[in-house]
C-alpha cells in the first residue's frame, strides 16, 4: 500500500512537471528572468548601440531623481492618474446606476459604452486627434457655434493633458460600467424594499445601501485603474509625443524615449523599476484600504 | 395617481441622461466614419458639415495604396492567433498542474506565479528585447509572439476555473485506467470551453490590441502589426484626415462587429476574467 502510493505520488510528479514545462519555461524567460535583469541593468551604464558597460552603482537612480524631465513625467503620471481615475469612476458609477433601472434599450446603451473599451487605443487616438484638431476639428466647430474660439487642444501645453484625460476617462468609461452593474445586480432587491418602507430616500439608499455593498466592484475598479494609469502609453505616442513642451511626458514615454530612442537602456530600467515598485506600493496599499474598510 | 407621473418623470430624466451620454460615446465613431467618407480636401472648409458633401470612398483607396494595411491585418491576425492559441495551451496545462496533480514546491511555484501578475509589462520591456535581438529575433513573428506564448494570468485563471469544479468525472477516468494527461484531454478540457472561449478571447483581444511591443520589436515596414501601421502613419504636417479615418475604421471594423456579434462574451472576458475566479 505505501508503496503503490508513492508510485503514484512520482507519475503524478512527473506528469505534473511535463505539464507546467510550456508555461514554466516561458515565465522563467521572459517575466523571472527580466525582472531581475532590468533591476541588474539599472547599475549600470548600458547602451544599445554599443557592447560596452560600467557599473555605476545608484548613479543612473540619482540621476533619475535630479532630472527635470523625469519629475515633469512623474507630476503629469499622477495628475494624469488622479484625473482619470476618480471621475472616471463616479462617471462609471453613475451610468451602471442608470442602466439598473429597468429600461427599454437597456442592452443598446450597454453595448455603446462598452463599445470604446474593444477598440484599440491607437485607433481612437487617432480619431480623437482629428476631432481636437483647433482649425477644422468637430470639437472646435462646434464650439465655435456658440461663439467660443477652442484652443489648440493638442498643442496648447495648458490643454494638452486635460485632453489625453478625457480621452482615457471616454475610452474606459464601459469598462468601469460593466463591472458595478454586474455588482449592482447582486445586490438582493428586499433590502431596497425594506429600506423604502422605512421611508429612505434614494439618495440615502444610494448612500447607505448600494455604496458599502458596492465596495469590491470599487475597490477592484480603483486598482485596475490607477495601476492602467501609471501604464498610460498609447494616447501619448499617437496623440501627442509628450509634448507641447513635455506637458504630456509622463513615465512610461520617458521610459521609451530613454531606452528606444536614446538607447540609454540602464538608465531605462532605473525608470522601469521606480515604476514596478510604484505600482507595488500603490497596490498593496489599495488593497489593504478596501480590505480593512471592508471587514 | 401622483406617484405614478413621478415614476414617469424620473423614468424620462433617467432616459434624458442616458441618451446625452450615449450621444458622447458614439460621436468619435460617428464622425470618424462620417469623416472617412469626404474628399481629402472637403474637411479643411471651416463651414463644418456633418455629412460628406458627396460620398466617395477615394480615402480608402489612398489608404490602402499608401500603406499596406492588407499585410498589417494579416500581421495582426497572424500574431494574436499564435498567441491565443499557445496562452491556451501552456495555461490549460499550468492551470490544471496547479490544481489538480501534487508535486514539491506547487505552492512555492505558485506563489510566485501571482505575485509575478503584478509586474508591469513595462518593467520587463528592455531585458526582453535585449533577449530577442541577442536570440537574432527582432522583426521576425517569432520576436513578436515569444514573450507572450504564456502568462501567469492564464495558468492562474484556469486552476481557479479547474478548482470550481467537480472532480468525481476525472477520478472515474483515473479508476477506469487513463493516464493524467488522458483524462485532462478526454474530461477536462470539454468540459472548460467557457473558461478557454474567455480566456482565448482575452488573450486575443490583448494581443490585437498591444502596441508598444509591436512598436519596438519590428522595424520593417512589412513586419508592423495593424496597430503600429496606424499610429506610425500620423506623420505629416498637413495629415489627409480622410484617409487616416478610412484606415482607422478598416482597422477596427472587425473587432467592433465580433463585439457586436458576441457582446456578452466580450464583457465577460474583458472586465470579468480578473474578478469572476
Amino acid at each position: 500500500m505505501r508503496a503503490k502510493r508513492s508510485n503514484l505520488g512520482n507519475e503524478q510528479t512527473r506528469t505534473a512537471l511535463l505539464a507546467l514545462l510550456p508555461s514554466f519555461v516561458i515565465f522563467c524567460v521572459f517575466t523571472l528572468y527580466p525582472v531581475f535583469h532590468s533591476l541588474y541593468l539599472s547599475f549600470f551604464n548600458v547602451s544599445l548601440i554599443s557592447s560596452s558597460r560600467s557599473f555605476v552603482g545608484w548613479n543612473n537612480y540619482a540621476a533619475l531623481i535630479k532630472n527635470p524631465t523625469f519629475q515633469k513625467a512623474v507630476l503629469n503620471t499622477v495628475i494624469y492618474t488622479l484625473g482619470v481615475v476618480p471621475v472616471g469612476i463616479m462617471l462609471s458609477l453613475f451610468a451602471a446606476v442608470l442602466l439598473n433601472n429597468k429600461l427599454k434599450f437597456r442592452g443598446l446603451f450597454r453595448t455603446a459604452f462598452f463599445t470604446p473599451v474593444v477598440t484599440s487605443m491607437v485607433a481612437v487616438a487617432i480619431v480623437w486627434s482629428w476631432m481636437l484638431e483647433p482649425n477644422y476639428g468637430l470639437i472646435n466647430s462646434l464650439l465655435s457655434k456658440i461663439g467660443i474660439a477652442g484652443p489648440g487642444w493638442l498643442t496648447d501645453p495648458k490643454w494638452a493633458l486635460p485632453s489625453v484625460i478625457l480621452l482615457s476617462i471616454w475610452k474606459n468609461l464601459g469598462y468601469n460600467m460593466v463591472i458595478f452593474l454586474a455588482g449592482l445586480q447582486d445586490i438582493p432587491r428586499d433590502i431596497y424594499e425594506s429600506a423604502d418602507i422605512d421611508g429612505a430616500t434614494p439618495v440615502q439608499k444610494f448612500i447607505y445601501i448600494t455604496l458599502p455593498l458596492l465596495r469590491g466592484p470599487l475597490g477592484f475598479a480603483a486598482i485596475v485603474s490607477v495601476i492602467k494609469s501609471m501604464q498610460v502609453f498609447g494616447q501619448i505616442y499617437v496623440m501627442t509625443g509628450g509634448g507641447p513642451a513635455n506637458s504630456t511626458m509622463v513615465i512610461v514615454y520617458y521610459l521609451y524615449q530613454q531606452a528606444f530612442e536614446f538607447y540609454r537602456l540602464g538608465y531605462a530600467s532605473a525608470v522601469a523599476w521606480v515604476l514596478f515598485a510604484a505600482i507595488f506600493v500603490l497596490t498593496l496599499l489599495q488593497n489593504r484600504l478596501f480590505r480593512a474598510e471592508g471587514a | 395617481m401622483d406617484a405614478r407621473w413621478l415614476a414617469k418623470i424620473k423614468r424620462g430624466v433617467i432616459y434624458l441622461i442616458l441618451c446625452a451620454m450615449l450621444i458622447v460615446m458614439v460621436l468619435p465613431f460617428a464622425w470618424m466614419v462620417l469623416s472617412s467618407l469626404k474628399e481629402e480636401d472637403e474637411v479643411f472648409t471651416y463651414e463644418m458639415s456633418w455629412l460628406p458633401a458627396k460620398v466617395t470612398f477615394s480615402g480608402y483607396v489612398r489608404a490602402l495604396n499608401e500603406q499596406p494595411f492588407l499585410r498589417y491585418g494579416l500581421n495582426s491576425v497572424l500574431v494574436s492567433t499564435i498567441i491565443t492559441m499557445a496562452q491556451l495551451f501552456s495555461s490549460v496545462l499550468a492551470g490544471y498542474a496547479f490544481a489538480r496533480l501534487k508535486f514539491p514546491g506547487r505552492n512555492l511555484v505558485f506563489f510566485i506565479y501571482i505575485s509575478a501578475m503584478m509586474i508591469p509589462q513595462q518593467a520587463l520591456i528592455i531585458p526582453s528585447f535585449m533577449l530577442i535581438r541577442r536570440f537574432g529575433l527582432v522583426d521576425t513573428y517569432a520576436g513578436l509572439t515569444l514573450p507572450f506564448l504564456a502568462g501567469p494570468f492564464g495558468a492562474f485563471l484556469m486552476r481557479s476555473f479547474f478548482l470550481s469544479t467537480p472532480t468525481s468525472l476525472e477520478e472515474a477516468a483515473v479508476l477506469d485506467g487513463c493516464s493524467r494527461l488522458q483524462v485532462l484531454a478526454k474530461v477536462v478540457i470539454p468540459l472548460s470551453k467557457p473558461a478557454l472561449a474567455t480566456l482565448g478571447l482575452f488573450t486575443f483581444m490583448q494581443a490585437w490590441n498591444d502596441f508598444m511591443w509591436p512598436l519596438i520589436i519590428t522595424n520593417s515596414v512589412n513586419m508592423r502589426t495593424l496597430q503600429v501601421g496606424l499610429a506610425l502613419m500620423k506623420t505629416d504636417i498637413y495629415p489627409d484626415w480622410p484617409m487616416m479615418m478610412a484606415a482607422t475604421v478598416l482597422a477596427t471594423l472587425p473587432i467592433i462587429g465580433a463585439f457586436l456579434l458576441a457582446q456578452k462574451q466580450f464583457i465577460e472576458s474583458l472586465a470579468f476574467s480578473a474578478v469572476k475566479y
